[in-house]
């Protein structure tokens, strides 16, 4: 058997910490290499070593069988192993031709020559069915579009070896099973890929065999054919996951939160981006707003809180108004958001754990006193929180949080929300780009918001998390809501033609 | 975490201005090869090359850019570069000037402390209108600032020519040492030089900023304003507000320090020349040498009078004035490297965690 890459028995250590421990990873030419593991399982420091920009403490490198020392990132080109990263590497005001010359542009007395490469890009275009403009530039081209050019980008320096870094957490549900398609036509042309996820129902779509990693520890390799996605998940979290949410008896409330009509049309948009919705979440449910990425969920939210303007409707709390409130106010009055953006909206990355914890009520009577802040009971305050959802950093309540994991950053926010004891949640892609273990926290936590009789609106881009989180869903098309269907006799395919526009919930037709 | 940076930030602010002296000393040598050592010597000791006198000098240069250099770092931690220091400090200082020339119906014990007010208000009424349209046009702060400078320069000359001029030497009148900040016999412990309470006012006007923006909720607004704005407005703070109020802030204080520089009693007047204060852009090297850090602000304002003092010595050692701006300037120059030596610093220190067993 030929493997194109293999790296055996890697060990490497950190100060305090052993990120890899006698890893070994073997891909067979030909073949997508799922990497499976948690955020902090070693697949990145594993990555980082086959880059060149680590160095084994012990074990070998083997590229085609022979041993090799990858010193720098530059080695690594040379032997024909390219990385599509999860946040591209792309210059926004460059074509898509240019992007892919970049650093290896063909010059003639100092001008640019740009007739070969384009050739070359459509062939190669046309070859993997990959379709992009050559004379579009970045910042008009979709996500998807962009992961392309990136994937050209591979393709266009002749790599063998191909490492996709988490490429579908920016994607919508289409983009993936474009991209899923792309990559088995990449392994019909010879190319072998690396697929570094922790999405196992992906990895059961495209992957031959998968590598699974847990703390920095080697636990298996195995065929994807002949393993559950429950079996996975148990190798790579160590435990039992639960996949379906165990919920509970249902005991449903008054009304919470209301809206009617409510449309939103900012001042540069073309159309209304969210057209004439009206809908209720009473206590004791969860609705989610399922729908694919960019059908008007995201501006359906800000609106709701408070963070753009509306053009007309009608919006209750607690069957008090709050149509014209301020972000404060609203949320004052009961309303928790979960933001769908972390790093933009969720926290302020400079400040500390603590400070982050008080970001929504730093002005109440218990943590200020004359306006000064009582630091005292913020870091206790931090502290209890820290413990209660068991969010781990480096310093505790001092860490700053830009240095913390994606996953505990999302539990801060959800801490700080929870425990802001609002009448109304709402959380927007809360399990976004977090692993299996994270994900059933937070849906725990929802559900347990649920239960205590709180109202939970759930944004959510996921099939499966729409499908066992939800009591009720709302299927959101073009900024209309189109169907209100109950979860447990709606199937995934049907919830699939209402996202896509082809079907219409009874009433809700046009 | 927190004493580690403190730490690295006065770490690099040192070697950064061991930098800016050694370049210093070269130009020194190029200028002047056989007294070099001597005027670096002089440099050197600067605030204490005349004694109690020279220290005396280097309090009292030190206020003007405290001030202005507390209002550039004030207005940074809300994310906005208040180079209009130059304007703001300008339009207080003949506020000031004006206060205690013409409104005689005051006390003379009561003036300075009206002129002291009456300047920040000014102050800060010239950088809150680029503040505004900040917040509300979303006007680059940078350009409207830079407007404001040559419009409250031009302003002043016109008002300082139709109120309180002196045609004999075409400036203003200058204040009157009756008038002049309360001096509480600083004069006399230094010596003959003019320090005055300005010098404690500016200092009490940092420890005043850094509890604003450390202690209380308003500075805890203006600082997740100025790191993430996008999510202080989810979190339901007025990005506007901290914009506004930051900015105002920031005007007050390079106003009172256009107002304790005009109102020393040194016969200081305001000139009928059409250019910008160089106190107000010597507030920005003095604001990144501190790290924007109020406290900070406190010992690099000392430090670079500490500097100029010095240099005003060397002209003994026959170097020309202009070569010695020419090295302070160096010298400041460099020293405003410290925060890229604290990159390179921490860089360092980050290499050397992640290849710790190499």
């Amino acid at each position: 058997m030929e493997y194109a890459i293999e790296m055996l028995n890697i060990t490497k250590d950190f100060p305090g910490i052993r990120a890899n421990d006698n890893i070994t990873l073997q891909l067979k030419k030909g073949e997508i290499h799922a990497l499976l593991g948690e955020n902090g399982a070693g697949k990145s420091t594993l990555m980082s070593i086959l880059f060149g920009l680590y160095q084994p403490d012990q074990g070998e490198i083997k590229i085609n069988g022979k041993a090799v020392k990858i010193s720098d990132p530059n080695d690594a080109n040379r032997y024909a192993i390219g990385m599509v990263h999860q946040h591209f590497k792309l210059v926004h005001n460059f074509t898509v031709l240019e992007n892919i010359i970049l650093g290896v542009e063909e010059t003639s007395k100092g001008l640019l020559k740009k007739d070969k490469a384009r050739n070359k890009l459509l062939e190669l275009s046309k070859q993997y069915h990959l379709n992009v403009d050559p004379d579009a530039l970045i910042s008009d081209i979709t996500v998807g579009m962009q992961q392309r050019v990136e994937i050209l980008k591979m393709l266009y320096r002749e790599n063998e070896v191909l490492i996709f870094d988490e490429p579908t957490a920016v994607l919508t549900p289409q983009e993936i099973e474009e991209l899923m398609h792309i990559m088995k036509n990449l392994i019909k042309e010879g190319k072998s890929i690396i697929f570094i996820t922790h999405k196992l129902n992906e990895i059961k779509a495209v992957a031959d065999r998968c590598t699974v990693l847990r703390k920095g520890k080697y636990i298996d390799t195995v065929n994807v054919k002949d393993v559950t996605t429950e079996q996975m998940s148990e190798m790579m979290v160590g435990r039992k996951v639960n996949f379906v949410v165990e919920k509970g008896e249902q005991h449903l409330k008054d009304v919470i939160l209301n809206v009617e009509g409510l449309t939103v049309k900012p001042k540069h948009a073309h159309k209304e981006l969210v057209h004439d919705v009206s809908f209720n979440v009473k206590g004791g449910e969860i609705v989610c707003i399922a729908g694919i990425d960019g059908n008007g969920q995201s501006e359906l939210v800000y609106a709701l809180s408070g963070m753009m303007p509306i053009h007309q409707g009608k919006i209750t709390l607690n069957n008090k108004e709050v149509t014209h409130m301020g972000i404060r106010e609203r949320s004052l009055a009961g309303m928790a958001h979960i933001p769908e953006d972390r790093h933009k909206h969720g926290l302020i990355l400079d400040y500390t754990l603590a400070q982050n914890l008080i970001l929504k009520n730093y002005f109440d009577q218990k943590h200020q006193h004359l306006g000064f802040i009582k630091f005292d009971v913020m870091n206790d305050d931090a502290k209890r929180l820290i413990e209660k959802f068991d969010i781990r950093s480096g310093q505790q309540e001092k860490s700053i949080v830009r240095g913390m994991s994606g996953g505990n950053q999302q539990k801060a926010i959800i801490a700080r929300e929870i425990d802001s004891n609002s009448d109304l949640l709402i959380a927007v892609q809360p399990t976004r780009g977090l692993d299996v273990g994270a994900i059933e926290y937070i849906h725990k936590q929802l559900v347990e918001q649920r239960n205590a009789g709180k109202a939970v609106l759930l944004v959510s881009l996921e099939l499966d998390e729409v499908m066992n989180v939800s009591d009720r869903i709302l299927v959101m098309y073009e900024g209309e809501i189109v169907a209100d269907l109950d979860p447990a006799v709606t199937t995934e395919q049907e919830l699939g033609l209402y996202m896509a526009g082809s079907k219409r919930g009874a009433g809700y037709e046009k | 975490m927190k004493n580690k940076e403190a730490l690295n930030s006065f770490i690099s602010s040192i070697f950064a201005i061991c930098l800016g002296l050694l370049f210093g000393l070269i130009i020194i040598f190029i200028a002047n090869p056989n007294q070099a050592v001597r005027a670096f010597s002089i440099l050197l000791q600067g605030g204490f090359y005349r004694g109690i006198k020279s220290l005396g000098l280097v309090l009292y240069n030190s206020t003007p850019i405290m001030m202005t250099g507390l209002s550039v770092a004030f207005a940074f931690k809300c994310g906005l570069f208040n180079i209009g220091t130059p304007g703001q400090f300008i339009v207080g200082a003949f506020t000031a000037v004006f206060i205690s020339l013409k409104c005689t119906f005051i006390p003379n014990s009561m003036l300075w402390i009206v002129a002291v007010l009456g300047a920040g208000i000014a102050g800060a009424i010239w950088a809150v209108i680029p503040g505004i349209l900040k917040a509300f046009k979303n006007v680059n702060v940078v350009i409207s600032c830079i407007m404001m400078n040559y419009i409250g320069m031009l302003a002043v000359i016109e008002l300082v020519k139709s109120t309180i001029y002196n045609a004999a030497g075409a400036e203003s009148y200058s204040v009157p040492l009756e008038k002049a900040l309360p001096r509480l016999g600083l004069d006399k412990l230094f010596n003959g030089a003019s320090v005055n309470i300005g010098f404690f006012i500016a200092v009490g006007l940092c420890i005043l900023a850094y509890i604003i923006l450390n202690k209380t909720t308003f500075g805890f607004e203006l600082k997740a304003c100025g790191y993430n704005p996008d999510a202080s407005r989810y979190a339901g703070m007025s990005e506007k507000k901290c914009i506004i109020l930051s900015m105002a802030i920031s005007g007050f204080f390079a106003g009172v320090g256009g107002a304790l520089t005009y109102l020393a009693g040194t016969g200081k007047t305001l000139a009928i020349v059409e250019t910008l204060a160089p106190e107000g852009f010597n507030g920005i090297p003095v604001a990144l040498l501190g790290f924007s850090n109020p406290l900070g602000v406190v010992a690099s304002s000392l430090f670079i009078s500490y500097i100029n003092v010095g240099g005003n010595y060397m002209q003994s050692c026959n170097i020309a004035v202009e070569i010695i701006d020419i090295i302070i300037a160096s010298i400041i120059y460099f020293s405003s490297f410290a925060l890229v030596i604290k990159q390179i610093m921490n860089k360092r220190r980050s290499r050397k965690l992640v290849g710790g067993k190499e």
